[in-house]
């Protein structure tokens, strides 16, 4: 790559257009049709539900605000040293896949498997967000380590073991880094936390779920309301000296684990998961079962996944650049308020909420699906990038209004926001899993699909497969990005 | 690796310790409708299963049928309110669990067709050719009057899968999101429970101009009250009997409002073949 004789600009020029033709190529794959419709009666009340929040009991209110906080904040106290040290070996092939594969089930899965054992539990919850959370901090920690200087580390004598260099010389270098994105990704926590509502948890997307599924806007609205709140503050309460004290009080918070009945654990790793033919050890018969599943519903999900993962990953892009400056004070002064209030709706809105208010205007398929992940993702990326946009130095010869946003803060962000981008890829895929509410079948519709028929087996099976597409796009992402030269951009992990 | 099996270990005792309790006989229901504040409704349920009992009784939330089923399967739930479907499919894993009490209303439950105006579509005798190519949404997945059951008498009478028939089909989740979907146009066609239209209509929440209904499946048996085999076992001799007379006996219309039904009638597994037949007819089960 080194000897690579393009210039890092012409070689991001072409990674740009390289994904937007990749783009431009699903287009017409992609099943994007537009269904008349009549919304305006539905979407009229769910905006003056949204301006009439409402919620008549705040107990219940602020329990459910109480769990979210606790398992986000429980699961992330446990996986960042899980993640550190995966990340001290990352040279290694496999742990890479393991992190890969962790990483590449939504947590909305992780939490339907759980539930199996541990029914809707604190471990259940708890260990849903903490597995793939490891997977990730693994990555970015790792990434964040090979972007320090070696120096450091070369004064240690040879024998100094790996432990030590990491303690002594790695992680002291990487430690702003390293609290920058823990803290957001505790963000991100906090509404896996609140989505794990939807599979049962105690925590704010229960009630939301409900109050939206019921029609009930006003409820809705109560709920969204204060999780924006609950986002927006976060840099009010979350101070590093309190973290002790708000562990005690998440582990009195949390839901009881009920004991796993007798022999249920074993069963379900040896015989649940499995299909029928194998455990009764006709290996041909379950090849065939194998064959069936892939080439039936794996092979045609993983096709309509990628091409709704591929447009919304260039939409999202798109969105992000367009959006980013609103939120910049160095490009918009005083007006980021409201930018800041925009990105904020758009990264913390669950995407099922947005999937159904598009599904409303444009009628069910791969439209309102694309459109919800981009706004999710772009408002994400959008909020890094402006972040990053008012740390960029200042002159006082430098251009002013657009010019600015063209030709000064959008040309240096690039490397950076390409790389953010990449990351986001994965995560993109792994969130097209919940479209179901539009009739597409990506993988995700058919690994929820196994689970509401209880066939483990099924559900398994294609959680395997996405968990190998992950480990693919993990890797040709590594590869893009190596490419770019965005990989030493450093900071937007 | 070990320091996190050391860390998932220490915090799953912490968690256990805190959770050890006395036997209580724990049970959970999905209305079929109005799934708000489920916690306070059941709560009272609770009550007054306690009371006619004389056992501790809890009530656990959940928010799908697969949720019920599995908390049925661990004994974390020893009663629980079912689908027909989730009904059958739990007794299924649990060896010797009965279907002992269904509402009077599930003993002929059925679904309704509903089309939006725009389709042009009116009531009709049986299915027909017009509703080719259009978008079509049931419930939840696992749902017997908004899945199963129209899916059987749709592949019956075009012998071909819904996706085939339809140019789309989508699962909503849950039937008053069915009717709003096909209200707004989102989706032409849907499949609905017909208590919860009626409710709905009855409500002022349904707009007849825009949706209305086009076809009635035959009626099927529903939902239904299921217990484990073992609660004599756990909680004495005739418990199982106590249990099918406290249902039956409920009828302050309170409690019955939560399900809603009005009133529970006995019934037993054979009332639920036709539901296993039809679910193993679509591959919904093996």
């Amino acid at each position: 790559m080194r000897s690579n004789p393009l210039s890092t600009g012409r070689r991001l020029l072409w990674l740009s257009l390289g994904l937007l033709l990749s783009a431009l190529l699903c287009l017409p794959f992609a099943d994007l049709a537009v269904y008349p419709s009549e919304p305006w009666q539905e979407l009229g009340r769910i905006a003056l539900g949204l301006v009439t929040p409402w919620w008549d009991d705040p107990r219940i209110l602020a329990s459910a605000l109480g769990q979210t906080v606790a398992f986000a904040l429980l699961a992330v106290v446990i996986s960042v040293p899980a993640g550190l040290l995966l990340a001290m070996f990352w040279h290694w092939r496999p742990l890479r896949m393991l992190a890969a594969s962790l990483r590449a089930v939504h947590e909305i899965f992780w939490g339907l498997l759980f539930m199996q054992l541990w029914g809707l539990s604190a471990t259940t919850g708890l260990l849903a967000i903490l597995i793939p959370y490891t997977g990730v901090f693994a990555k970015v920690f790792a990434e964040i380590f090979a972007r320090q200087s070696p120096a450091p580390a070369q004064t240690l004598a040879g024998t100094t073991g790996r432990l030590s260099r990491y303690a002594y010389t790695l992680i002291p270098q990487a430690l702003a880094e390293i609290s920058h994105y823990v803290r957001y990704r505790f963000e991100c926590a906090l509404r896996s936390s609140a989505i794990l509502g939807f599979i049962g948890l105690p925590t704010l997307g229960f009630h939301l779920e409900t109050a939206f599924k019921q029609g009930d806007y006003s409820n809705a609205a109560a709920l969204l309301w204060l999780f924006f709140l609950l986002i927006a503050s976060i840099r009010f309460w979350l101070r590093p000296r309190l973290i002790p004290l708000y562990v005690l009080l998440a582990l009195l918070l949390l839901p009881d684990t009920p004991p796993v009945p007798q022999g249920l654990m074993w069963q379900f790793i040896s015989q649940d998961i499995w299909p029928r033919a194998l455990t009764d050890g006709d290996i041909v018969a379950a090849a065939a079962w194998y064959a069936g599943v892939f080439s039936r519903e794996a092979w045609p999900a993983l096709i309509e996944t990628l091409l709704l993962t591929q447009l919304a990953l260039v939409l999202t892009g798109m969105i992000a650049l367009l959006v980013y400056p609103l939120a910049s004070r160095a490009l918009v002064g005083r007006g980021r308020i409201a930018g800041r209030v925009l990105l904020l709706v758009m990264r913390s809105t669950p995407e099922m909420i947005f999937a159904f208010i598009l599904l409303l205007l444009f009628g069910p398929s791969g439209l309102p699906a694309v459109l919800a992940l981009a706004l999710h993702n772009g408002g994400l990326i959008a909020f890094l990038l402006a972040g990053h946009s008012e740390q960029q130095a200042q002159r006082v010869d430098d251009p002013g209004g657009v010019n600015r946003y063209l030709y000064l803060h959008t040309p240096r962000l690039y490397p950076g926001f390409l790389a953010f981008l990449f990351y986001r890829w994965e995560v993109i895929l792994r969130e097209s899993a919940i479209m179901g509410i539009l009739g597409i079948a990506t993988l995700g519709f058919y690994i929820d699909s196994a689970f509401e028929e209880i066939r483990y087996d099924k559900a398994f099976f294609l959680i395997l497969v996405t968990a190998a597409l992950n480990i693919m796009v993990d890797s040709v992402s590594r590869r893009l990005r190596r490419y770019s030269g965005a990989e030493n951009s450093g900071g937007l992990g | 690796m070990a320091t996190i099996k050391k860390l998932l270990t220490l915090s799953a005792l912490l968690l256990a310790a805190l959770s050890a309790q006395a036997d209580t006989f724990v049970f959970t229901a999905i209305p079929d409708e109005d799934e708000s504040r489920l916690q306070q409704r059941f709560n009272k349920v609770a009550d007054y299963m306690a009371q006619q009992l004389g056992v501790e009784v809890q009530y656990i939330p959940v928010k799908s049928y697969a949720a019920a089923i599995t908390a049925f399967r661990n004994n974390q739930v020893q009663l629980a309110w079912f689908g027909g479907l989730s009904g059958v499919q739990a007794r299924r894993l649990v060896p010797g669990s009965e279907a002992i009490a269904q509402g009077y209303e599930d003993q002929f439950f059925k679904t309704y067709f509903i089309a939006h105006h725009s389709t042009g579509l009116q009531p009709l005798t049986t299915l027909t050719d017009e509703l080719r190519g259009k978008t079509f949404t049931f419930g939840s997945k696992g749902s017997t009057s908004g899945r199963l059951m129209p899916e059987f008498y749709l592949r019956e009478q075009f012998q071909a899968a819904p996706q085939d028939i339809f140019a789309r089909v989508g699962f909503s989740g849950d039937h008053s999101r069915t009717i709003a979907q096909v209200q707004a146009g989102a989706y032409q066609v849907g499949a609905v429970n017909y208590t919860v239209w009626e409710n709905e209509l009855a409500a002022g929440n349904v707009d007849p101009q825009k949706v209305s209904v086009i076809w009635e499946t035959p009626t099927y048996p529903d939902y239904q009250w299921t217990i484990r085999g073992d609660v004599d076992a756990r909680f004495g001799a005739g418990f199982k009997d106590k249990v099918r007379d406290m249902l039956l006996n409920m009828n302050d219309k309170d409690l019955l409002a939560s399900f809603p039904r009005q009133s529970f009638v006995p019934a037993g597994n054979s009332d639920y073949q036709p539901i296993e037949n039809t679910a193993r007819e679509i591959g919904l089960i093996d």
